[in-house]
């Protein structure tokens, strides 16, 4: 059984206990405890269900590599699905909940999966589910949907925040192990700005594990020293639990810190995302070591040696009493020892080597272990738990030579550099035959924004691993990096470490070599999704040569682990069975992150209130205490109507309008575009930008104009005034005042550069209020200070003046077809016009008006609205604008496009008026049909309805479309088919359906 | 005539930073080329300030010059002064191709105080902020989490900002949250190093 | 995600504070231009693995449109330089050249 002893457990606080409970169950541990190191305490060996066979599984690793512990932590709004064990820093009350079975962990239905594993080879789902096609959504979906995945998806609103954080540094450093901060010591000495990133709670990483003398001290102690001196260091920040999550392009590097996981009651944000600019990245991210195929290897107990080491070394946690070790190196040589000391009972180290390993098994031999070489594991047998072992000769096709009960077994194939970061960005590998694994190719490395290299590796990372090359190296590396930077770093001395001679590792893809089919469909690859060293077989017999393909075909190192463990054991049983060297199979494509991260810690502070910026005119706070319905346009917020209590929107709607028509309504138009552009060429600036002419509008009066874009469409409108001979003040719509800024911007400095023209954006500087209705020059007459008659103010004049002593530009413009000034002042002071406008207007019976209204009302006079007349393919053309197209300028932005066949056919669809014959409302987008089919099949179209209202001064549905041949078919009933089964029949009329003469406007 | 009141009538927030919105100024965009004699002069003249290099505030008392582009500058006084400095530099520009255009209500401007101030910040801009990179007397524009805006340093603890009127209540709320309880960051303040 | 230096106030932009502009060096053709001319003017784009030349604006920062000089594979960048020249000044030239041995803008020396 695997329980908690007196000694060891360095990271653990043994005078406090902490409780947790595990589906259910209460359990204790220590602060320092790993949930999974609590749960090997408790000698909770079976933690969760495979995803395909639903096969008993347990931990296997003790770090980011761990395959098969995903739980479900937390509950409510804090719940999150597949957290690794390893990686959980247990807490008090914490709640955990196995994943992937039901009803229960211990008896799982879907295990009947295992007993059918012959019927769900490899790529089941592509072969089986193709035919019917129909059956796909119906049946095979919704099934596959219910059994697939692994956690549940959470149900509840995240209660946790989560935020970025910006650094720019000289050198980032992933990885707090001691290569990782011996790098940053000689990195830092040479004068280098440095981040160490470490995933773990812990600084130091697996050397105090693995023991073994720098500098003449004891490792662990050389480590707390150097911690000591880095801490002390200005320009060293070391950040622990924070993953150096990915590299990317031009030296950015993503930190996912995670501030409260092991916290759950402490202020602040949950996750931190750091977004990090370096020089120069280091990785120093270690190494993972590799299971070794044999029949049964994922049975509960059995369990990376390494990892075994750390349960007893890190957290006093002996997972076996009676264990096996199964290796094909020296390393797994340690955990024997350390065992045995601990006072475990080592029953065997199955060496695969005929000639066994180096002084580590003369050690082992020394302590009593009994060693046999060239030999393997057979099969493990047991349910839940391991039970016993099969063991044969490494050299066989697995004829069990003796049965030996253990409840653990310790298996070791050799370590794999954790080159993801390295590759992340382009970094390229070597394979190393010695010590059968990919490492990275120094010469190769990703590169930066001046071609060269801007990561380097530091460690296990690199392909080290005696202790003294690591040290040696990664000072080397530290002050390598510092020089590529500009540093010149003074000389230091290395550190040096005793070393400890290993013998060489044989490569063992599958144990024993010769296993049978019986073992080899049991002798799993990837753990996590159920992917076995015959499943491999089967897509090479199959022609599954890529490896990116096996990848998809097999599942092979998919899901949350990425194959951490799997990858190199499921390339090379590829390899083998395609008769292929390994490095001419290749790995499968590192991405980013390196081990999942939250999703909150990718959205930052976005959420709630700042989800996105809400643009607010000075007049916001009125609107929403009188009870404004929004209309987002942009990211501005707009009434859309002032609703009284219980009257729906649409009578307030016509309400406003109404009152507009008959006494005066207001309008916030705050957010209209304000750009001020003034210098010698202006004008003939604006004659470029606006398809009419500008340059001859006098100061003082206001002219309507359109922008089109080089491709000719309709991209804004607006009333431009001209302020003085070189200035104009160009309205834009709402929506476009940034983009038609940027627009000038461009053109200016990219085409016309020796214009002398400059742009401001002056849209916030001014609140605008529209004083709209027949009352409207009564109510600003009362409120005084300006001249507004119609002698002195004409239709499209403006004037500059005091309005109820507010200084203000006030334009004589309609977009509503009535008497209409538009008010300018500045934005400190808009509420106060505003307010003074509505106390002044009371006895008109003065009222605002939405933007809804203002719809209406426009479509009512056939004004064109950009985004509902335009969608990106109309020219002014086509919306019978050509009066406002200049016939006498040789060139502006889109007239060469516009003389494009297609954009000069006749047969473009035109504006027209649209009346339903029963008065209804013609439904939006909707299209009318022609005779016949077109090319595809689909019924001929003629036209479609770009505006539709019910305009409540007519008392009926009007529209406008545009309508093949429209202009030329007045009269006209057309047909169209709305979504609801009806169809609407409309008759072609003029567009502008209220005051055709525009009489009340100019009064 | 009626009190103008700037987008969040000097609102307040005490975290890990002190954070203010800090009334109106008189905020002058100035565009022309930086180098012509007409220009500087107008600058320097109506503000009193030395002309700012690239990238640079140059400040006096409450009036400052910030270098925005090249070939804009922001002109920083007291709000009530801002038609005269106006009406005086557009005497100083004479003929001179530029533009002058009073921007005072077009902007929101904040302050952040305290020794967590850079870390505050680097929550929400990609801007390089570290001492070595900004110190005093220089101006980035750059983003706010997603809003424009442009900052710099009055000492080595104080951020001044301005960003557009209309979205004052995001971005304060962005900094109110970037300085909220239990999220200090250490990096910049030198805190001590959480501990392993 | 690029780091491009602003040619005009220096700052060394993360790509959240720059906008895009797709090729540089385009010549406008407008009223008066062939079908053909002024079809490639609007549609017809380069896009190469290797040097490219792009348009940017500094949008989050001093506004202004600069061009960089970048292989599309490697992301190396050869230059920024600003936008008022209608073709890659000779010292870009000779930059990209220095990396690129045998390089030439538009295939001409």
């Amino acid at each position: 059984m695997s329980k908690r002893i007196a000694t060891q457990g360095r990271l653990i606080d043994r005078s406090r206990a902490l409780t947790f409970t595990f589906n259910g169950r209460d359990m204790r541990g220590h602060p320092g405890d790993t949930l999974a190191s609590a749960l090997l305490a408790n000698d909770q060996m079976l933690v969760g269900r495979s995803f395909k066979y639903h096969r008993p599984r347990g931990i296997v690793a003790s770090g980011a590599e761990e395959p098969n512990a995903l739980v479900n932590l937390g509950t409510g709004p804090s719940f999150e699905p597949n957290q690794r064990a390893t990686t959980t820093e247990l807490f008090d009350r914490l709640k955990a909940r196995s994943q992937n079975h039901w009803p229960s962990l211990e008896f799982d239905i879907g295990a009947i999966n295992a007993r059918l594993s012959r019927l769900l080879p490899a790529g089941f789902y592509y072969k089986t589910f193709l035919r019917p096609r129909a059956f796909w959504k119906h049946v095979y979906e919704p099934i596959i949907r219910q059994s697939a995945g692994l956690g549940q998806a959470p149900k509840d609103r995240d209660c946790d925040t989560y935020e970025y954080f910006y650094a720019t540094t000289d050198i980032v450093v992933v990885g707090g192990g001691i290569a990782g901060l011996l790098t940053a010591r000689s990195a830092a000495q040479s004068g280098a700005q440095v981040l160490v990133l470490e995933q773990t709670a812990h600084l130091g990483g697996r050397t105090p594990v693995d023991g073994g003398t720098v500098d003449g001290q004891p490792a662990s102690a050389f480590i707390d020293a150097l911690l000591e001196e880095l801490r002390a260091m200005a320009n060293v920040t070391m950040r622990s639990r924070c993953m150096g999550a990915g590299i990317y392009d031009h030296g950015f590097v993503l930190g996912y810190e995670r501030l409260t996981d092991h916290d759950p009651d402490a202020a602040g944000p949950r996750h931190r995302l750091w977004r990090i600019r370096a020089k120069q990245v280091i990785t120093a991210t270690g190494a993972i070591e590799r299971p070794l195929a044999f029949a049964g290897n994922d049975l509960p107990g059995v369990m990376l040696a390494s990892a075994m080491r750390d349960y007893l070394i890190n957290y006093g946690v002996m997972v076996g009493q009676r264990v096996i070790v199964a290796t094909n190196n020296d390393d797994a040589y340690r955990t024997a020892i350390a065992l045995k000391e601990a006072g475990a009972d080592v029953l065997r180290i199955l060496d695969a080597r005929d000639s066994g390993g180096g002084p580590l098994m003369q050690k082992a031999r020394e302590l009593g272990i009994r060693i046999d070489c060239g030999r393997a594991i057979g099969k493990v047998r047991g349910g839940k738990r391991v039970k016993k072992v099969k063991i044969c000769a490494q050299n066989s096709s697995g004829g069990a030579l003796e049965e030996v009960s253990c409840d653990a077994v310790a298996m070791s194939g050799g370590w794999s550099p954790v080159v993801h970061l390295w590759s992340h960005c382009g970094g390229k590998l070597l394979w190393d035959d010695g010590a059968a694994h990919f490492r990275p190719d120094p010469a190769r490395p990703p590169t930066g924004a001046d071609g060269n290299g801007f990561v380097s590796t530091a460690g296990a990372a690199h392909g080290d691993f005696a202790l003294g090359d690591i040290v040696a190296q990664a000072h080397e590396a530290g002050r390598k990096a510092a020089q590529a930077i500009g540093m010149k770093p003074k000389k230091h001395d290395a550190p040096i470490a005793a070393e400890t001679r290993e013998a060489r590792l044989l490569p063992v893809w599958l144990m024993p070599a010769g296993a049978n089919i019986g073992l080899r469909s049991k002798a799993w690859l990837d753990y996590q999704n159920d992917v076995k060293v015959s499943d491999v077989e089967l897509a090479a017999r199959e022609g599954y040569e890529s490896v990116e393909h096996t990848k998809r075909y097999t599942t092979l190192g998919m899901a949350t682990d990425q194959g951490k463990l799997s990858n190199i054991n499921g390339l090379a049983t590829l390899a083998n069975s395609l008769g292929t060297p390994i490095p001419s199979v290749g790995t499968t494509t590192f991405r980013p992150p390196y081990t999942p991260i939250s999703m909150g810690a990718i959205a930052g502070e976005a959420r709630d209130a700042i989800f996105q910026p809400l643009r607010c005119t000075p007049i916001h706070h009125w609107h929403e205490a009188h009870d404004a319905a929004w209309e987002p346009v942009g990211h501005w917020r707009r009434p859309y109507t002032y609703p009284r209590a219980d009257e729906a929107h649409a009578d307030a709607v016509a309400r406003e309008i109404k009152n507009v028509r008959q006494a005066v309504g207001l309008l916030d138009a705050s957010t209209l575009g304000k750009l001020i552009v003034k210098g010698p060429d202006a004008g003939k600036f604006l004659d470029m930008l606006y398809t009419n002419m500008m340059s001859t509008l006098q100061p003082g009066r206001c002219r309507y104009g359109l922008m089109c874009n080089e491709n000719g469409f309709l991209i804004d409108d607006g009333v431009v005034a001209r302020l003085d001979e070189q200035s104009f003040l160009c309205h834009t719509t709402s929506g476009g005042a940034d983009q038609i800024h940027a627009h000038m911007e461009e053109w200016l400095q990219t085409e016309w550069w020796d214009w002398q023209v400059y742009v401001a954006n002056a849209t916030e500087q001014f609140a605008q209020i529209a004083v709209v209705g027949p009352k409207a020059r009564k109510l600003l007459e009362k409120l005084g200070g300006m001249d507004l008659s119609a002698e002195t103010l004409p239709l499209m004049a403006w004037a500059e003046g005091e309005i109820a002593g507010i200084r203000a530009r006030v334009f004589r413009i309609s977009f509503s077809g009535e008497l209409s000034f538009e008010i300018a002042v500045p934005a400190s002071q808009g509420l106060a016009l505003w307010t003074a406008l509505i106390e002044a207007g009371r006895e008109f019976g003065v009222m605002p008006y939405g933007t809804e209204a203002l719809h209406v009302m426009r479509a009512e006079k056939g004004f064109i609205m950009i985004g509902d007349e335009t969608d990106g393919t109309v020219i002014p053309q086509d919306l019978g604008l050509d009066w406002a197209i200049s016939k006498k300028k040789e060139d502006y932005l889109g007239k060469r496009a516009q003389q494009r066949t297609h954009m000069a056919s006749p047969d473009r669809w035109k504006l027209v008026g649209l009346e339903t014959t029963d008065g209804t409302v013609l439904p939006e987008g909707a299209y009318a049909v022609g005779e016949g089919l077109n090319a595809n099949g689909q019924r001929v179209t003629q036209g479609r309805v770009t505006s539709t209202y019910y305009s409540p001064t007519l008392e009926r549905g009007i529209a406008m479309g545009l309508v093949l041949h429209g202009p030329e078919r007045m009269g006209e009933v057309l047909e169209f088919p709305g979504t609801d089964g009806q169809v609407y029949h409309a008759k072609i009329v003029d567009p502008v359906f209220y005051d055709k003469e525009g009489t009340k406007q100019n009064v | 005539m009626s009190e103008p009141v700037s987008a969040l009538n000097h609102a307040g927030f005490d975290g890990l930073a002190k954070v203010t919105e800090c009334g109106l100024h008189g905020m002058i965009t100035l565009r022309g080329d930086l180098a012509a004699r007409a220009v500087k002069a107008a600058a320097t003249g109506a503000s009193g300030v030395k002309m700012p290099g690239p990238n640079e505030v140059q400040s006096k008392g409450d009036n400052a010059l910030c270098w925005m582009s090249p070939d804009e500058l922001l002109v920083i006084c007291d709000y009530k002064d801002v038609r005269q400095v106006l009406d005086k530099m557009h005497k100083s520009l004479g003929a001179a191709h530029a533009l002058a255009v009073d921007m005072s209500d077009a902007r929101t401007m904040f302050c952040v105080t305290g020794s967590s101030a850079r870390d505050v910040m680097a929550k929400l801009t990609p801007a390089d902020l570290s001492p070595a990179t900004f110190g005093p007397g220089q101006i980035r524009r750059s983003r706010l989490a997603q809003i424009p805006a442009a900052f710099w340093l009055e000492d080595d603890q104080s951020f001044r900002i301005i960003c557009f009127r209309s979205v004052a209540q995001y971005a304060f709320d962005l900094l109110c949250t970037a300085a909220g309880a239990g999220s200090d960051v250490g990096y910049f303040s030198a805190a001590p190093i959480r501990p392993t | 995600m690029l780091i491009l230096t602003c040619p005009y106030c220096g700052i060394e932009a993360d790509e959240t504070e720059l906008a895009s502009g797709g090729e540089a060096h385009l010549t406008r053709h407008g009223p008066g231009t062939s079908e053909d001319d002024f079809s490639n003017y609007l549609f017809t784009r380069q896009n190469p693995l290797g040097v490219h030349f792009e348009r940017w604006r500094h949008a989050h920062g001093c506004g202004k449109w600069f061009h960089a000089a970048r292989d599309t594979g490697t992301l190396e960048v050869f230059a920024t330089y600003p936008a008022q020249t209608a073709e890659p000044p000779k010292t870009v030239c000779d930059a990209i050249r220095k990396r690129r041995p045998g390089w030439t803008w538009q295939g001409t020396a």
